[in-house]
């Protein structure tokens, strides 16, 4: 069973700095490589990018950057599409747009479901990130956009079956599973774009004086049972994170010498309950 | 007999020098092309006893005969064959030359032109064999260059630049510079490669730009001998013209300047940053050109460093550094002993050392890998934050004074400080304690107090301050640690600075895991290899413009430059002074703590006011405040003629009446170190995890008709007879050779090698030598040990290389040079002043109800890679398209965007009384409701009616910011103290609401 190219991204690693959609546009705009690529156009395609997502209110907003791209999939819907052979699949797993081949056909790009495949008005043909296959091909060990990651968000690497099936044990995962084109780009923290948080911050009033809770336990109940909770910080802050969106539930705030709380909270999207006096007993 | 023997063998050298032309020729494409360039007679001889040699260059070929010519086109002088021998025997030094010339043993007569050719041909001689970069196995060859980014690898094929990609070091290079870090039971080793920012890597797309300007042009309706229509700049188009025709009307005006007007008519106008390079950036070739024909300087603000170098160096020194601190040895104490990393208005993710890549990125990973907690005090969850995570503070703009006297507050109140190092290396604290505490009549500065101003809760102010006060902190007060960051460049931006030393000297600066920074800075590099940063001037000799007499000009001697003419205007000003006629300024001088007070006029007396500018580099409509005012004044008929040199035709380029097309760093000969700025930020290159010095290797030829800026200088200069001054007839490729051969560089490796293969990584310094911490010598009571060649000798005062450059040698709480200085606005006690454009200004507040900051941009450098249609346009944080156009992305809070109307994507006009900006609406919980945030520094400058009096909608944000100073006894720009409002654009064009 020979290696295949997968590449994995690091939700958790991206800083957003760009390098990689920069490094991919430097590949691959005003060159181009029979068999391999037409010039892309010097404006508007994103082959390769890493794309701006936020989560959850101020001050508790997260930023993250989620890869955009070609999926290099083993079952590709863009193959099915193509007609002329103009798609193919390499045994080393790289998916190419064959650029002649391809010509005039628009449904390559309908058919992707990533919406990966970029169509070149100029040169009429559907255009994807063909995993810099022409530089693997001379020798290159990594990818551009992984060349110039310095944060280790983007690795590309040659793995058999089996080895591909063990990095999707240890957390790896298609950023799409739902469906079906085995892609060959997995992804890891995609869960914090899935999930949401309830937030908060604690704080108490004494003669004029105002002062953080540290230490408060802070409960998430839904239909009458705690299903997570949260202490405090020094910023009095807390945040129960990674819930399921949807329905509704209660916080129950509990300190040391202060009352009891109880706050009824909706649970569609990340929410904070922004910055509460706890009384004192 | 020495005088004997030299008479003698001088002849033989002499038909030794047609030899080896000959030979030289056969051998050489370059050399046979240079030759063939014109017909001339040329004769070297001797003044006293008539010993020469004639050759004749004839279509290409060459003859030479015994004794002088008469009739010779070009005549080398030598004042006796000793001399002569000596200068024409190798080793050649220019040194010889250059002292030769100025005790006038050394001659050379004839056209200027001719003689440069001359001087051409012979340095041609000995250059003419050398080859560099690699050719690899597909047909691609593989050069290196340096950018603004961090240096890279350029793959050309068939005379165009294919890819660019940071320089993997080869297995030598990699082994000799790299070190580890043990900290806390872990080792670092940084990757053996360079990193690089997206602007850096975007190069290829702004050479192959559509923006390129390929000819040399002038404005259709600008006749030099009849009407010159200035009220049509930036509004007529342009015509292309010849180089000799742009050449001829550019010295004619330069000299007409001269005779007509007099000293001081024109003006140098440029950039404070340039295309990458030690002879090409600014402090080089364009100051030897100034000093050449004699300028109007522009005096430069301290745009990034305004709240240290006006505020922050009076209460602890560094004038030399602009008021930022030292940056030594931090990365082992900070990844040891640091628990807290403050950062205050600080995004190095975005500012990037300015030139430094993503080095400082890897380091910060490192310090989340040993857990130090970091927390986080901006209007904008900036990409730091977001990158990061920790505690994010959210804070009204220009209010972080009055947060930090709070934190002091707390401090003393809990008695939460370092109580033994106040006693004992600060002054002042009394008085100041006394502010804080309310002792002295003004309200006690506690949490609650300034929660109003601040829109910080008062827990969490309580919270932080308890929190900072019992960690060992660093403190990152701007993306370089100290300097940069929104916040120093407001209205209160020189009480900010001074509040962040304030609150290190209570904090025992120097003290293990206790200092300023954020890890951007204080790699174990190895800082005592010499090359020269660009500050150094390359060979400008101009000894007063920049730091070439501090090391470079003993090392390679050449020709000192000054600029004859006294008169100044200060950047910001440069309208005022157009269209008023008088301005005013206090300078940039960093000898001293006192030297900004001096203040000088314009025009200066007995000068001419400008009537000429010479516009060079990156425009200024996206950099400098209020600049509606800028499109105003080029339009004035005060100013009679405008060039401008550019590589790129946008912002003010189609404002000028010749343009000259200047090409890019990528086909020009360069050489540099990555990062090094020389003296405006000394040993910048502390910031790299490997020192990488390239030769800059000239990749592609000149695209179009662009020639170098180096070469356009010579030009202009052929024809004002200035040549052979100007260039010393020395080519830019001569002129790196003699850099490199100045430089530690070449004590390494050959010029040959070194020309091939186009890098070299520094070795590490060995570990037992590595820098120690800043400030520890400070805090330990010892000399100073760090390797800072600041303050000077001077400004010590008990001892030199003991304490600080304050008058008391100590951390100043009360600062003793603000006291005699009687500003006002800034008393030598930093009280809270609330700014005059922010949050209490009530009126304004009522019509204008946002504050408008404007940050150094993530994706471009300044201007530099913005627009241009390159690659960093499509990344939707920086630009967005709408509708066919790349517009600038203005951040709003959700809230605020609903009050509106506003919708994420769509189109809006920030406006207020000075200007309007068309922006893409980017709605984010990142910014803080009631704050609305854009970059800085857009290239394109579009107006959408009459210039200075319309709607942009090329993202120029500066055309909203306050043209006023932070306070006027300084000239410290305040964009951050700006209020607008925002509103969904309805195509309107005018400015007023």
């Amino acid at each position: 069973m020979s290696a295949k190219w997968a590449l994995f991204f690091d939700v958790e690693k991206c800083a957003g700095c760009q390098n990689c959609f920069v490094a991919v546009k430097d590949e691959y705009v005003g060159n181009e490589r029979a068999g391999y690529f037409a010039a892309q156009p010097a404006t508007g395609h994103v082959w390769f990018g890493a794309k701006h997502r936020e989560r959850g209110p101020a001050p508790f907003t997260e930023v993250a950057y989620v890869l955009e791209t070609c999926q290099h999939c083993d079952d590709a819907p863009c193959l099915k599409a193509a007609t002329n052979g103009a798609v193919i699949k390499r045994p080393d797993g790289i998916v190419i747009i064959d650029p002649r081949k391809a010509h005039g056909q628009k449904q390559i790009v309908d058919a992707c479901p990533y919406g990966a495949v970029s169509w070149n008005e100029h040169s009429q043909t559907p255009q994807a990130w063909p995993f810099d296959a022409h530089l693997l091909d001379e020798g290159w060990r990594r990818t551009r956009g992984e060349q110039v990651c310095v944060t280790g968000a983007l690795m590309s690497m040659k793995l058999n079956d089996a080895g591909f099936e063990q990095k999707k044990r240890e957390g790896w995962r298609e950023l799409r599973p739902d469906l079906g084109t085995k892609a060959r780009v997995l992804y890891r923290g995609l869960e914090r774009l899935e999930t949401i948080f309830v937030a908060g911050s604690l704080e108490t009033e004494q003669g004029g004086v105002r002062d953080c809770v540290q230490g408060a336990r802070v409960e998430l109940i839904r239909a009458g049972a705690v299903v997570a909770s949260a202490t405090t910080d020094a910023f009095g802050d807390f945040k129960i994170d990674a819930l399921a969106p949807g329905g509704a539930g209660a916080l129950r705030i509990s300190a040391v010498g202060r009352e009891d709380q109880e706050i009824p909270v909706t649970l569609d999207r990340s929410i904070s309950i922004g910055r509460r006096i706890v009384p004192a007993t | 007999m020495a005088g004997f023997r030299d008479r003698a063998a001088f002849p033989v050298v002499l038909w030794g020098v047609a030899q080896a032309m000959r030979a030289a020729a056969l051998a050489f494409p370059a050399f046979r092309a240079k030759i063939a360039e014109r017909d001339a007679l040329v004769s070297i001889e001797t003044r006293d006893a008539g010993v020469g040699r004639w050759y004749r260059f004839s279509r290409g070929r060459i003859s030479s005969g015994a004794g002088p010519a008469d009739r010779a086109d070009v005549r080398l002088l030598f004042k006796d064959s000793e001399t002569g021998l000596r200068l024409l025997t190798p080793p050649m030094r220019h040194f010889d030359y250059i002292n030769a010339i100025k005790m006038f043993k050394l001659d050379i007569v004839g056209e200027d032109e001719a003689t440069r050719w001359f001087t051409e041909i012979a340095s041609l001689m000995m250059t003419a064999h050398w080859s560099f970069g690699e050719n690899l196995s597909n047909g691609e060859t593989r050069y290196v260059n340096d950018t603004n980014g961090g240096p890279v690898f350029v793959y050309v094929k068939d005379a165009k630049i294919v890819r660019m990609t940071p320089i993997e070091f080869e297995v030598e290079e990699a082994a000799k510079g790299r070190w580890s870090i043990s900290a806390r039971g872990r080792t670092f080793t940084p990757p053996p490669q360079t990193s690089i920012s997206s602007h850096g890597l975007s190069n290829k797309s702004t050479v192959y730009s559509k923006d390129r300007l390929l000819y040399p042009m002038k404005r259709v309706d600008f006749d030099p001998n009849g009407a010159r229509n200035p009220q049509n700049r930036g509004i007529s188009g342009y015509e292309r013209i010849t180089w000799d025709e742009a050449l001829d009307i550019v010295a004619s005006e330069i000299r007409r300047m001269k005779t007509q007007h007099g000293n001081g008519a024109i003006l140098s106008s440029h950039s404070s940053h340039h295309t990458w390079g030690n002879l090409g950036y600014y402090l080089c070739s364009l100051f030897r050109f100034n000093n050449a024909i004699g300028t109007t300087k522009m005096v430069i603000n301290p745009d990034s460093w305004e709240g240290w170098y006006w505020g922050a160096m009076h209460h602890y020194g560094y004038s030399m550094r602009n008021g930022a601190a030292e940056p030594y040895g931090q990365l082992e104490d900070c990844l040891e002993n640091c628990e807290l990393m403050v950062f205050w208005s600080s995004d190095p993710e975005a500012t990037t050392g300015s030139y430094a890549g993503l080095e400082g990125t890897i380091r910060r990973l490192w310090a989340k890998e040993v857990g130090i907690e970091m927390i986080h005090i901006d209007p904008y969850l900036n990409s730091t934050a977001a990158f990061f995570g920790g505690k994010w503070i959210q804070i009204r703009p220009g209010t972080d004074p009055a947060l930090a006297q709070a934190i002091m507050h707390v401090w003393i109140d809990e008695e939460l400080y370092d109580k033994d190092y106040v006693a004992t290396r600060t002054t002042g604290f009394d008085e100041w304690r006394a502010h804080l505490l309310g002792e002295d009549g003004t309200p006690p500065k506690t949490p609650e107090w300034q929660e109003s101003e601040t829109g910080v809760p008062a827990s969490v102010v309580r919270a932080l301050a308890r929190k900072w006060g019992a960690k060992r902190t660093y403190l990152s007060c701007g993306g370089k640690g100290t300097t940069f960051g929104g916040a120093n460049r407001a209205a209160t931006g020189a009480q900010w600075a001074r509040s962040m030393v304030l609150l290190m000297a209570m904090q025992g600066l120097g003290k293990p895991g206790v200092n300023f920074g954020c890890l951007q800075y204080g790699t174990p590099v190895d800082l005592d290899f010499y090359f020269p940063g660009y500050a150094e001037g390359g060979f400008s000799g101009d000894v007063e413009g920049n730091a070439v007499a501090v090391s470079l000009y003993q090392r390679m001697p050449h020709l000192i430059s000054m600029n004859s003419v006294g008169q100044r205007v200060p950047r910001l000003r440069i309208p005022e002074a157009i269209l008023d006629g008088k301005t005013e300024g206090y300078p940039t001088d960093p000898r001293s703590l006192e030297r900004q007070f001096a203040k000088f006029g314009y025009p200066a007396p007995g000068h001419s006011p400008v009537r000429m500018m010479f516009k060079y580099g990156g425009s200024h409509f996206g950099t400098s405040m209020d600049s509606n005012r800028l499109a105003k004044a080029y339009q004035s008929d005060s100013l009679e003629f405008v060039v401008n040199q550019s590589i790129w035709n946008e912002g003010e380029v189609p404002f000028a009446d010749v343009i000259l097309p200047a090409c890019t760093n990528f086909e020009r000969w360069d050489i540099s170190e990555w990062a090094a700025a020389g003296g405006y930020s000394y040993h910048n290159e502390g910031q790299l995890n490997h020192r990488v010095i390239t030769l800059q290797h000239k990749c592609i030829e000149p695209l179009g008709e662009s020639r170098s800026d180096f070469q356009i200088f010579l030009d202009i200069c052929k024809r004002l007879g200035l040549s052979s001054y100007f260039a010393e007839g020395r080519t830019e490729l001569d002129w790196c050779k003699m850099m490199f051969e100045a430089s530690d560089v070449s004590r390494h490796i050959s010029w040959r090698k070194f020309l091939k293969k186009g890098y070299f990584v520094v070795p590490a310094e060995k570990e037992n030598l590595r820098q120690k911490p800043a400030y520890r010598w400070f805090a330990e009571g010892r000399k100073k040990d760090v390797p800072e060649p600041h303050p000077l000798p001077s400004e010590y005062r008990e001892k030199f290389g003991y304490g600080l450059q304050t008058q008391s040698g100590k951390l100043e709480f009360v600062s003793s040079s603000l006291a005699r200085a009687n500003d006002p606005e800034r008393p030598a006690l930093n009280r809270y002043i609330p700014s005059w454009e922010g949050v209490r200004s009530t009126e304004l507040l009522a019509k204008y109800p946002l504050q408008l900051i404007s940050p150094h941009p993530r994706y471009s450098f300044h201007t530099a890679q913005d627009g241009k249609g390159g690659f960093v346009n499509d990344i939707d944080e920086h630009r967005m398209l709408v509708d066919g156009w790349y517009y600038w992305v203005a951040r709003i809070n959700p809230a605020d965007a609903a009050a509106r109307g506003i919708e994420h994507g769509r189109l809006v006009r920030l406006f207020n009384d000075r200007g309007a900006v068309i922006c893409t609406a980017m709605v984010t919980e990142r910014i803080t409701q009631g704050v609305v945030h854009a970059f800085e520094s857009s290239a394109v400058y579009a107006p959408l009616g009459k210039p200075g009096e319309s709607a942009d909608r090329g993202g120029c944000i500066n055309q909203l910011t306050p043209k006023r100073f932070q306070t006027d006894m300084t000239n410290a720009s305040a964009p951050n103290s700006c209020l607008i409002e925002i509103e969904a654009w309805d195509g309107k064009t005018e400015i007023a609401a």
